[in-house]
């Protein structure tokens, strides 16, 4: 039996023992763990989910082990996605700390701060959120005002950040503040680990047009930042900040796949497609409505080629030495652009039922699309705008003129 | 199914750019254009490339190819597709050897394939009975008569027919789909050149009364709907192929044009406005790459998704070289509709190849009635 082979067998051994039953069902629309020092837990399996696969280090399953990682090669890692999909187990836990902040203090914190900071990412104890963009900075994120002024061993920290996702739930924020001058813009910026439990830090959430909340501003008033929590060099945050934003662009990249349960793509078949024949003329299981149908066709084979991308360049990453291929920058603005697309096909099927936003005459699906719908509007806005995407493109990969 | 070239095939695109840009680079296509040669190709380039094995690729060993197969052949049109290079390539080494290999009886195989393999015999597949492709033949009948077959229609469109030596023709039989060998100066067949907008030689074919002798008949009568169903999937990817990299060549001339060309006292390429269409224009073309590699080595894992992701790859790739050969040519301004810069003939290639087999409307109908809606 190969190393691979014996790796798959322990690990589905492993899963099968030591999932909890609960966590074998179907995740539903509550059942996401974010982890924190006020984690509620809907259920204990999911406490005891979480504690096992955070002990064996596998929420961050390629992270090294002398952090708490899994320490698995690209390989082990694939046999274990598999595993946990064959065996239907749940994600154990959401965290920016995994998805965004980890990766980043990896490649740029000291030893200190990595021992401090990612075994309790990896563990969920934890429970990181995003400051980076301000009123007055969103596109020209480097153009921030946010300042912290040193201050014996801490740093004092004054300024504004918004879109800071779920900020009143969280622990910790990572930020960036300017610890030098406004020009040039971007050498005057530091990476900061700010602890959100003190009275120099508010938050008040902000409401969506899908009427959810999952955003916050926060404000900093005399915050107080103790020096350790400075990241990589002073005035060299925004080294941090783009390699932190090319694994945002990823996690955000892969919603233009996953989308809504309603239209979510079987193996056979297709979602939007069989969304679209319970609200319009069916003969002989074709839809009759040639333009619409057209659409979904459309819409159907740009998610099939945009899965064959993904799936092109994680092979031509694990065949080369060279560093991501130049289709990752496509990665954002496709999934993006596409969920949006996707979203408003659906809308045209269902007509006005899609557009329902309370009461009984709708159905719980229909009313979770007509949400969906409006939060789909932020894809192309949240992590770096389609036009700036588009701006990324055309210089660093066309290399045109400035 | 695996997205990344295998050894073989970047062997054989890197030795087939060599020889594109050596020998075949868009002057070669203007100066066959402009001889007025009717055959639309040069017959010295078609010799050089069989002595590379490129008309072999999809002929077993035994019958004196190289068997490398579809992705083969694939990467061998992507590059030729860069330079509009114009050979007997798809018609000749895609369809008949795929149609003769697949149907022929061991004398037919013996007498054909090897001819193929080395350059030197031509042929076309006589399918098409109108100017939208439809994959169900009506119009041109087979009709018994003792042992022999009695061949009456009209044929169009078929690519590279006023020049080749073998004719397969599809014909309606009494109970089926047959197909039928005839030598292109047989008693009863009238080639009308159809001459295209993008030089490349094609024709309009009429038989009257066109007899056949049993020894010619391609496969069971009646019978050779399936395996042409798997051909033309065939042809498809390969077309998409030569497709992919006429779009990738027309975009790479149209993003150094816009590096280069100056008004306002700055580079056109520095305007936001170009700049957005032309990142537009690259997502598209990593689309395309990735359902083109897709479709070409789906037929070696025997998926049986086969014609679902070749309608996928025509219908994407076919999009997408209609998008930029239209903003190529708007990008490049005046110069675009001349006939002296190139990107003029990728706009006249790109509309031409659409149509073969099925153009983007007709694939997403497909790939829709594939997936059930």
């Amino acid at each position: 039996m190969t190393d691979l082979a014996l790796f798959r067998e322990e690990t589905r051994d492993w899963l099968e023992t030591n999932c909890p039953p609960e966590m074998k069902k179907p995740m539903t629309p509550h059942g996401m763990t974010w982890g924190g020092r006020n984690c509620k837990f809907s259920h204990p399996d999911q406490e005891l989910w979480l504690k096992r696969l955070g002990e064996k280090g596998w929420t961050a399953p390629t992270w090294p082990k002398e952090y708490g990682g899994g320490g698995l090669n690209y390989d082990e890692n694939k046999v274990l996605a598999e595993e946990m999909a064959n065996l239907g187990t749940r994600m154990p836990l959401a965290s920016f700390g995994l998805w965004m902040l980890g990766p980043a203090l990896l490649e740029y914190a000291s030893e200190e701060q990595k021992m401090e900071h990612i075994p309790k990412i990896i563990k969920g104890e934890v429970r990181w959120c995003q400051g980076y963009s301000e009123p007055g900075s969103g596109s020209d994120l480097a153009s921030l005002k946010t300042k912290a002024v040193e201050d014996g061993e801490n740093y004092i920290v004054n300024g504004q950040k918004v879109w800071t996702s779920y900020a009143n739930e969280c622990d910790m924020i990572f930020t960036l503040v300017r610890t030098g001058a406004q020009e040039p813009k971007h050498e005057g910026i530091s990476f900061l680990l700010i602890d959100m439990d003190q009275p120099g830090v508010e938050t008040k959430p902000i409401k969506l047009i899908s009427g959810a909340s999952p955003f916050c501003e926060t404000f900093f008033t005399d915050a107080v930042v103790p020096k350790k929590n400075l990241v990589h060099k002073l005035n060299k945050g925004w080294d941090v900040a783009k390699n932190l934003l090319q694994h945002e662009r990823k996690m955000l990249a892969s919603m233009g796949l996953g989308g809504s349960k309603a239209a979510g793509k079987g193996k056979t078949g297709s979602g939007l497609a069989t969304l679209s024949k319970k609200y319009v003329e069916v003969k002989e299981d074709k839809i009759v409505d040639e333009g619409l149908r057209q659409k979904i066709a459309k819409c159907d084979m740009n998610s099939h080629a945009f899965s064959l991308t993904l799936k092109r360049v994680s092979e031509e990453a694990k065949n080369s030495n060279n560093g991501p291929s130049a289709a990752t920058s496509i990665f954002k603005l496709y999934g993006s652009e596409h969920n949006k697309q996707k979203y408003e096909i659906m809308l045209e099927a269902m007509g006005s039922q899609a557009l329902g936003w309370e009461g009984g005459e709708f159905g719980p699906e229909e009313l979770a699309i007509t949400r969906e719908w409006l939060r789909t509007k932020a894809n192309s806005i949240e992590g770096g705008t389609s036009e700036v995407q588009l701006n990324v493109i055309s210089k660093r990969v066309l290399d045109l003129p400035q | 199914m695996s997205l990344v070239l295998s050894e073989t095939a970047s062997f054989l695109q890197d030795q087939t750019q060599r020889f594109a840009r050596e020998k075949t680079p868009t002057s070669h296509f203007r100066s066959v254009r402009d001889s007025e040669n009717p055959e639309c190709f040069d017959r010295e380039i078609w010799k050089q490339m069989a002595e590379q094995g490129l008309s072999g690729i999809l002929i077993p060993e035994e019958y004196g190819g190289s068997n490398f197969g579809l992705s083969g052949i694939g990467v061998v049109l992507q590059e030729l597709g860069r330079t509009l290079t114009p050979s007997p390539l798809f018609a000749t080494a895609v369809l008949g050897a795929s149609l003769i290999s697949k149907l022929g009886t061991d004398e037919q195989k013996k007498k054909y394939l090897p001819e193929i393999a080395n350059g030197n015999l031509t042929c076309c597949f006589a399918f098409e009975e109108g100017p939208r492709h439809n994959p169900k033949i009506s119009e041109v009948t087979a009709e018994k008569k003792g042992e022999k077959f009695l061949i009456n229609g009209k044929k169009c469109f078929v690519v590279d027919g006023g020049f080749a030596d073998l004719i397969i023709i599809a014909a309606k039989s009494s109970k089926g789909t047959s197909l039928f060998l005839a030598q292109k100066d047989s008693k009863g067949i009238e080639v009308k050149e159809a001459k295209m907008v993008d030089s490349r030689n094609s024709a309009n074919i009429l038989f009257t009364g066109l007899e056949i002798n049993s020894e010619n008949v391609l496969g069971e009568i009646d019978n050779a709907q399936d395996t042409i169903e798997e051909v033309l999937d065939i042809a498809r990817a390969a077309i998409s192929a030569e497709m992919l990299g006429g779009a990738l060549e027309a975009f790479e001339i149209t993003v150094n044009y816009l590096k280069e060309r100056e008004q306002f006292g700055v580079k056109i390429g520095s305007f936001q406005a170009l700049q957005h269409r032309a990142a537009n224009m690259f997502t598209e073309l990593e689309l395309c790459k990735s359902c083109v590699l897709e479709s070409l080595s789906c037929f070696e894992e025997k998926s049986n998704d086969v014609p679902r992701i070749v309608s996928l790859a025509k219908a994407k790739v076919g999009e997408t070289f209609h998008l930029i050969s239209n903003e190529g040519v708007q990008m490049h301004g005046g110069v675009g509709v001349t006939d002296e810069y190139d990107i003029g003939l990728y706009l006249k290639r790109a509309r031409v190849a659409e149509q073969i087999f099925g153009n983007s409307e007709f694939h997403r109908n497909r790939y829709a009635e594939l997936t059930g809606y």
